[in-house]
């Protein structure tokens, strides 16, 4: 861990772990909204890889930039995306963030800083990147994060990336999420060794492996990064090893992946990024009642949530080639 | 008013731009080379400094997604790509995102990004340097693309992709660079999918995109010696294109021949025949010309670059055809 990182003090570590909290409840609720038939936009979920999302986005500013994939529900909430509003999208629904356009895997929050999330994989690498060379070249001091998964590093985006950034010494931070898995095929069925890390240094840009699982190591890991970022030192990779629970996409958990990730997954299920982050306020002296109250109120959140959406509107097919293009007035409010 | 060539109309774009727009930068490979964009970039990087004029490794992928990146973050970046070939490597940013970007979010966020790519041909480059494909990004809802004929267009439709504040795909042609023509010193904008009217005339409507404007205004001279009326239509802008410029004018003519230097096969003369056919299939008096390259990738040797590329001749007889046998009897005579 870098020396200087400053650990997350127990107020704050609260509220992340109020983000982790909103963001499993969340995504069991999705998955249960897929089984009834109620929610059809296919949802890629991240329940068991919370503390990757949380802890980068807490070590973030509000006007950030972050950058998503197909599995993004978290990346939304934790960098304070509404959570309604992302219900109302999964529902496709007009008062979605995206306002139905989108669906699950296109989610958006501009207003704090998420400026896009796509599923072509790793397409929004060297997006990001750009918005990190809008930073530099206005000397604006706002960091560029772009989220991906083990499988987007196979892509050449990912590389490009790198050297890009490595060159210019740009303010990004490269957070890959990996879950060891793309899809159905595992990480040493697309690669001779588990060496992402390594195009690190490849591309002469720090890495760090930490453990993805573990909010602390996550927060403090990014904070170093923020740092070297925010003072023209360049990016960072981090690869944060987790697990995703459920299958690559809908509800189920092990539906088209085999009996070999079944016995990983019980090893990941003992690693749960939730009742690590639960156990270390519980030594921090944070009550049983608090922690309930934050499963609580989340839930009752989510329930609201789900009302919210399913009472919203839908896009009406008179609209089908509306936003195609955007117009010059929404265009200067966005560029002011 | 003042005469200047293409390219340099071009360049002062950039630098007017440049000049007048903080958010504006380029990037791109050859941005710092004195002869990869011929004179179109010259010394900006002098100019404007090698942060925003930013010279680039050899990633057209991340370079493109970087400028869209740049752009949905509050910048008016100019992608360069010096051969529209080397520009397929960067389909993805182009065609999945910046064409996608405002559409799956609600309109809420803009792309509004250039790019621009540079189409060359000739001089035995064979076909990886010489490819036109303006009809594959037409074809992609969310994007526009403009192809300026003139050095006039040329300046004019830069400045108005920059501020357009969406996508735009900016489509040069190297053989048009030492055209010249007159420019006015200001900034000005050409409308984006508005055409120009070249030639008014009465027998034939001939459509025209970039490069080969020039080649029909050639070929409308040859046809008014034969005592044949050709209006000529500079397209400027295929998405989007002025229908009703087109219909209007064959709705007088009757007769349409459309001049695209890209394949013809699903290019984007068929997309302006089909429009006729449906849309003003009464004023027709004779089946429409495609005058199009043929379907083959460009050749490098000389003497069957000759073959390919169109040729003020071929324009001729494109119009003969949709005059019918007794004129294109006048036409052999009067030739």
């Amino acid at each position: 861990m870098d020396e200087e990182a400053k650990e997350l003090d127990c107020e704050h570590l609260r509220q992340v772990y109020r983000t982790m909290v909103r963001i499993r409840l969340f995504e069991e609720r999705v998955a249960d909204l897929i089984e009834s038939g109620e929610i059809r936009t296919p949802c890629h979920l991240c329940i068991g890889q919370e503390a990757i999302a949380a802890g980068v986005c807490a070590a973030l500013r509000r006007d950030d930039f972050i950058w998503g994939a197909h599995r993004s529900h978290g990346h939304y909430l934790a960098k304070g995306g509404d959570l309604k509003a992302l219900m109302a999208e999964i529902f496709c629904r007009t008062t979605g963030c995206s306002r139905g356009r989108g669906g699950s895997m296109h989610i958006c929050a501009p207003e704090v800083g998420l400026m896009g999330t796509v599923p072509i994989v790793a397409a929004t690498i060297p997006i990001a990147v750009g918005a990190g060379l809008a930073s530099a070249l206005r000397g604006d001091g706002r960091v560029s994060v772009a989220f991906f998964g083990d499988g987007a590093t196979e892509e050449g985006h990912f590389h490009e990336s790198l050297n890009l950034t490595a060159l210019r010494k740009l303010p990004v931070i490269f957070i890959c999420e990996n879950n060891f898995y793309s899809s159905h095929l595992s990480l040493l069925q697309r690669r001779a060794h588990d060496n992402i890390i390594d195009s690190a240094a490849a591309h002469a840009v720090p890495g760090v492996r930490l453990d993805g699982n573990d909010l602390d190591e996550v927060f403090s890991h990014t904070v170093a990064a923020v740092r070297q970022a925010r003072n023209g030192q360049g990016p960072t990779l981090l690869e944060c090893r987790t697990f995703r629970w459920r299958g690559h996409v809908g509800p189920s958990w092990d539906r088209d992946v085999g009996v070999k990730r079944k016995e990983e997954l019980q090893e990941w299920l003992k690693r749960d990024p939730l009742q690590h982050t639960c156990r270390h306020l519980l030594q921090l002296g944070v009550g049983h009642d608090v922690l309930d109250d934050i499963r609580q109120a989340a839930g009752l959140e989510i329930d609201a949530a789900v009302e919210f959406a399913r009472r919203s509107p839908r896009p009406q097919p008179s609209e089908l080639t509306e936003h195609i293009f955007t117009s010059s007035q929404e265009t200067s409010a966005q560029c002011a | 008013m003042r005469v200047i060539n293409y390219a340099a109309a071009i360049r002062e774009a950039h630098a007017q731009l440049l000049d007048a727009d903080e958010r504006v930068f380029l990037i791109g490979q050859g941005l710092w080379s004195p002869w990869y964009a011929g004179s179109s970039l010259k010394d900006l990087d002098r100019q404007f400094g090698q942060e925003r004029i930013f010279d680039s490794p050899v990633s057209e992928n991340a370079t493109t997604s970087a400028a869209i990146g740049a752009a949905i973050a509050g910048m008016r970046p100019i992608v360069f790509h010096p051969r529209m070939d080397f520009m397929l490597l960067a389909v993805d940013p182009i065609v999945n995102q910046a064409a996608n970007w405002s559409y799956v979010f609600g309109g809420q966020i803009p792309v509004p990004v250039v790019i621009r790519a540079v189409i060359n041909r000739r001089g035995e480059q064979g076909a990886q340097h010489s490819q036109a494909l303006q009809a594959m990004y037409a074809h992609v809802p969310g994007l526009k693309v403009v192809m300026p004929a003139t050095p006039y267009d040329a300046k004019g439709l830069l400045i108005a992709a920059v501020r357009d504040g969406n996508p735009v795909l900016y489509i040069d042609d190297r053989v048009l660079y030492e055209q010249t023509g007159d420019v006015p010193e200001e900034m000005y904008e050409v409308e984006i999918g508005q055409a120009a009217i070249r030639r008014v005339g009465r027998d034939v409507t001939i459509v025209a995109t970039s490069a080969m404007v020039p080649e029909a205004c050639q070929a409308a001279d040859v046809l008014a010696e034969c005592g044949i009326d050709a209006e000529l239509i500079d397209l400027r802008s295929i998405t989007p294109w002025d229908k009703n410029c087109v219909l209007s004018s064959v709705a007088k003519t009757g007769r349409l021949v459309v001049v695209d230097a890209a394949w013809k096969k699903a290019g984007f003369a068929a997309e302006v025949s089909a429009t006729v056919v449906s849309e003003a299939f009464e004023a027709l008096r004779a089946p429409i010309q495609r005058v199009c390259l043929p379907d083959a990738p460009a050749p490098a040797a000389t003497v069957m670059e000759g073959a390919y590329y169109i040729t003020v001749d071929d324009i001729v007889a494109a119009v003969g055809c949709t005059l019918g046998e007794t004129n294109s009897r006048r036409m052999q005579r009067a030739g």
